[in-house]
């Protein structure tokens, strides 16, 4: 009795603190000023909170198959993700995207000239 | 107990994808989209894995993330090499 329901408990403490990190890259994604600043954001986002959550369901399911599938996704996520944002990153500072805060480094900079 | 638990995250979570579908739809550069329609596809295989613990049929809603994270994950890499070169060849 007792094992299961730690098992639980730490199976739902663990999808709430995923929640948390899922809502706080979403805020960052709706008010950040930036492209590069929306990206800092949404990888936190995906690393943190799709690990912590993933990580619960893992918890909550027991032992099956279906729980090495869900780590598998895990890992996978934690690869593929960071990838994909360097990708993007790259792309964009290449291709000369705007910037909010060099932007207004630049303006402080002509006006202490 | 648990199971309802992780009914009002999910649901919470697919809140939270509209709110990423809102910076999809004003996003004032094209980047700003990708990076949202990325969070939305990670919220959506999280939200899948859960369904699959609510409905107790692990099996083939694990199977079907899985599937939606590689697609989700080459669809993000096309994107950037098309920012890069402006062609997808």
């Amino acid at each position: 009795m007792s094992l299961s329901l730690v098992r639980d408990g730490l199976a739902a403490v663990s999808v709430t603190a995923g929640l948390f990190f899922f809502a706080v890259g979403t805020l960052g994604l709706l008010r950040l000023p930036d492209v590069m600043t929306r990206m800092h954001a949404t990888t936190k986002c995906d690393t943190l909170g799709a690990g912590l959550i993933l990580f619960g369901v893992a918890l909550g399911m027991g032992w099956t198959v279906a729980t090495v599938k869900v780590m598998l996704i895990v890992v996978f996520i934690w690869i593929t993700n960071p990838t994909a944002s360097h990708l993007l990153a790259w792309a964009l500072y290449k291709s000369g995207v705007p910037m909010h805060l060099y932007r207004s480094f630049d303006a402080d900079e002509e006006e202490s000239r | 107990m648990l199971r309802t638990w992780f009914l009002l995250v999910s649901v919470a979570l697919a809140l939270l994808a509209f709110l990423s579908f809102y910076r999809a739809v004003i996003g004032p550069t094209p980047a700003d989209r990708i990076i949202a329609i990325n969070v939305i596809g990670t919220k959506t295989v999280v939200i899948l894995a859960m369904m699959g613990f609510v409905y107790e049929e692990e099996w083939m809603f694990v199977d079907v993330a899985l599937v939606y994270a590689l697609i989700s994950f080459v669809a993000t890499v096309g994107v950037a090499k098309y920012f890069r070169k402006g062609r997808l060849s």
